[in-house]
């Protein structure tokens, strides 16, 4: 088990280096001077911008910038952002919102969409079933900013239950709906994930040794179907955790959520090289760390898997 | 006795087997493909999702076939955000008109050739560069795969959207094709990790090994007999895909960073119906609806392929 980690950790290191350079690169190679674009409409002192250049080390060979932001990242330092506010504040800000929105939008689809899933597996067929499988279809074919248009006219502006927009983005009750509309096409895919599962294993031959050793109906499905169905699910759970927190700009946006997802709209579309691959690189963390765990997960749900 | 109803109740875990397994009556052998294609033909799904599809693409071909309306032609006299006539079928005015004084059906029938060549260069561009990706380094394995694989592995770590921004940023004027190219330079991976998969297992199988023994070459393998086997799941993961790509055009282009005017795309009008959404929900509600029914067309059909092409679920 130890050295398994061990392993995998040290798998991490060459993806983290490759994801961080890639968006590094791409970043930085855009056309377009930023800090040219500082100065407005103002023509520009030479002088000035190289000095502001030779701060933001943007006058050296992409690969010297790259090894001295890692050097730097690697002391804890995420740069300071072309208006002069450093990274790590920034996403102080913005990350404890988002990190909120993602978890209950992730609960939120996990509970709901698990629940599903068993119920339409179990009952293949059933008016249950189908019901589950149009709704989850029409969820997945509405685009998530559709969605969430269509929420924001009925609960806010026809019933009045919320706000159209997040007035604090702090206040949680204020992120429900955000929140289930973020994790709402994930929810779909897991109940699906889960129904097709557990449809697949409830014809395998150990569920019908344990009926033949009569066990209860409980024992079978919790021990043993639910056991050997999650390991999809839980695949997708753990890498969609990290989506979820990348993927909220849409929802972020719509909704007046001040998140990574907006932060990072704004930088990409500002070219604030440093802020998008400071918050770039912690996704990537996340990522990464997200995708260990599900990997040690499946040793708990599957004992055949042993880590050497 | 509550013993026995138990076992009663959990007794009818395996009748499902027997109850779902077809009874074993071949008459002639079929081969994969067309054993999946013989069920899809009776699959009502299939049949509609296939005829919606085939529309789709008629549209994007021909729009002028369903309106002679000009779609960029913004009359103000049609007073902007005219409601629409539900009477007046095909016409102008039969979904109303934008801020613009723009016929909103015109756009919407103009609108999806943007959506349809999306999808599809999309998907033809990341089945055949993770196709062959995918079956080089499951077919070769060793170091070529160990590249590939940590290759996947980055491109993994960056959600399609936040990188499809970063692309498509660096493009002054974005047209159809720097749309395509950024969502295939962050999709590709995807399919190269189900043909991967597909492949290890594939060419493990004897025939395999017979054509080994008979001297066949390594094209002739992987071409002839791996590509047939391990391609199913592909056209499946593909087919589902499709519909996402669509999708991710039109949250682009809703974002103001994927295609751009003059380019018609129902992201675009979608998010200039955004503004206007109080006063003439309309304007926003026909091209989500045409959008939400192109992606509803392509997971439906991904569905139907899947249940034929996959032995586990018969």
């Amino acid at each position: 088990m130890g050295s398994y980690v061990l392993r995998r950790v040290l798998q991490m290191i060459p993806v983290f280096f490759g994801t961080t350079l890639l968006i590094f690169v791409m970043v930085y190679s855009l056309p377009g001077d930023p800090v040219t674009a500082l100065f407005g409409d103002k023509a520009a002192d030479p002088a000035v911008v190289a000095s502001i250049k030779h701060t933001y080390y943007l006058d050296q060979p992409i690969w010297k910038q790259y090894l001295h932001y890692m050097g730097n990242l690697f002391q804890g330092d995420f740069g300071t952002s072309f208006t002069g506010r450093p990274v790590s504040d920034i996403m102080a800000d913005a990350f404890p919102v988002t990190i909120r929105l993602a978890l209950m939008a992730f609960v939120f689809e996990m509970v709901l969409g698990l629940a599903l899933g068993v119920l339409s597996g179990l009952k293949r067929g059933s008016i249950a079933d189908t019901l589950v499988l149009i709704l989850t279809l029409v969820v997945i074919s509405i685009p998530v900013f559709v969605l969430a248009y269509i929420a924001q006219t009925v609960f806010a502006t026809n019933l009045g239950w919320v706000t159209p927009t997040v007035q604090d983005s702090y206040d949680l009750t204020q992120l429900v709906l955000p929140a289930t509309v973020l994790g709402s096409l994930s929810l779909a895919y897991v109940a699906r994930l889960t129904r097709t599962s557990i449809g697949e294993n409830l014809r395998a031959d150990y569920i019908r040794t344990a009926v033949a050793k009569g066990l209860p109906r409980r024992t079978i499905i919790s021990r043993h179907l639910l056991r050997n169905s999650l390991i999809p699910v839980v695949t997708f759970l753990g890498t969609d955790l990290g989506a979820l927190m990348g993927g909220a700009i849409v929802t972020e946006g719509i909704f007046n959520v001040q998140g990574i997802g907006n932060v990072l709209y704004r930088a990409i579309n500002q070219k604030e090289g440093p802020t998008v691959v400071g918050i770039v690189t912690v996704l990537v963390i996340v990522y990464l760390v997200a995708s260990l765990l599900v990997d040690l997960l499946y040793a708990v749900l599957d004992p055949r898997i042993r880590y050497a | 006795m509550p013993d026995l109803t138990e076992k009663k109740t959990s007794g009818d875990i395996p009748a499902q087997r027997t109850a779902d397994a077809p009874a074993p009556k071949q008459e002639k052998a079929r081969s994969l493909g067309s054993d999946a294609w013989h069920d899809l033909r009776r699959k009502p799904i299939f049949v509609i999702s296939a005829l919606l599809i085939l529309l789709l693409v008629v549209i994007a071909i021909a729009p002028g076939l369903f309106t002679s309306v000009d779609p960029r032609a913004g009359d103000l006299r049609n007073h902007y955000l005219t409601k629409p006539n539900y009477g007046s079928f095909f016409q102008a005015d039969w979904f109303g008109y934008d801020l613009q004084g723009r016929s909103i059906y015109a756009r919407v029938i103009y609108g999806a050739r943007a959506s349809v060549v999306v999808g599809i260069c999309v998907t033809a561009g990341v089945t055949i560069l993770g196709g062959i990706t995918g079956m080089l380094a499951g077919y070769f394995g060793g170091w070529i795969d160990t590249i590939i694989s940590r290759v996947t592995d980055i491109f993994f770590g960056i959600p399609l959207l936040l990188g499809a921004l970063v692309i498509l940023n660096a493009f002054t004027e974005r047209t159809i094709w720097s749309v395509v190219f950024a969502l295939v330079a962050l999709g590709w991976t995807q399919m190269t990790r189900v043909m991967r998969g597909s492949v290890i297992t594939v060419k493990q199988a004897d025939f395999v090994t017979a054509a080994k023994a008979l001297g066949a070459g390594t094209t002739r393998i992987l071409f002839k007999h791996i590509l047939p086997n391990a391609i199913a799941p592909v056209i499946v993961v593909a087919t589902i895909a499709l519909g996402g790509y669509i999708a991710t055009e039109a949250t682009l282009s809703f974002l103001g960073i994927g295609l751009q005017d003059p380019t018609i795309s129902w992201g675009i009008d979608i998010n200039s119906a955004q503004k206007v959404i109080r006063t003439a929900p309309f304007a926003l509600f026909f091209p989500a609806g045409m959008l939400s029914l192109t992606v509803l067309a392509f997971i439906m059909l991904g569905d139907a392929v899947r249940d034929a092409l996959d032995p586990k679920l018969r």
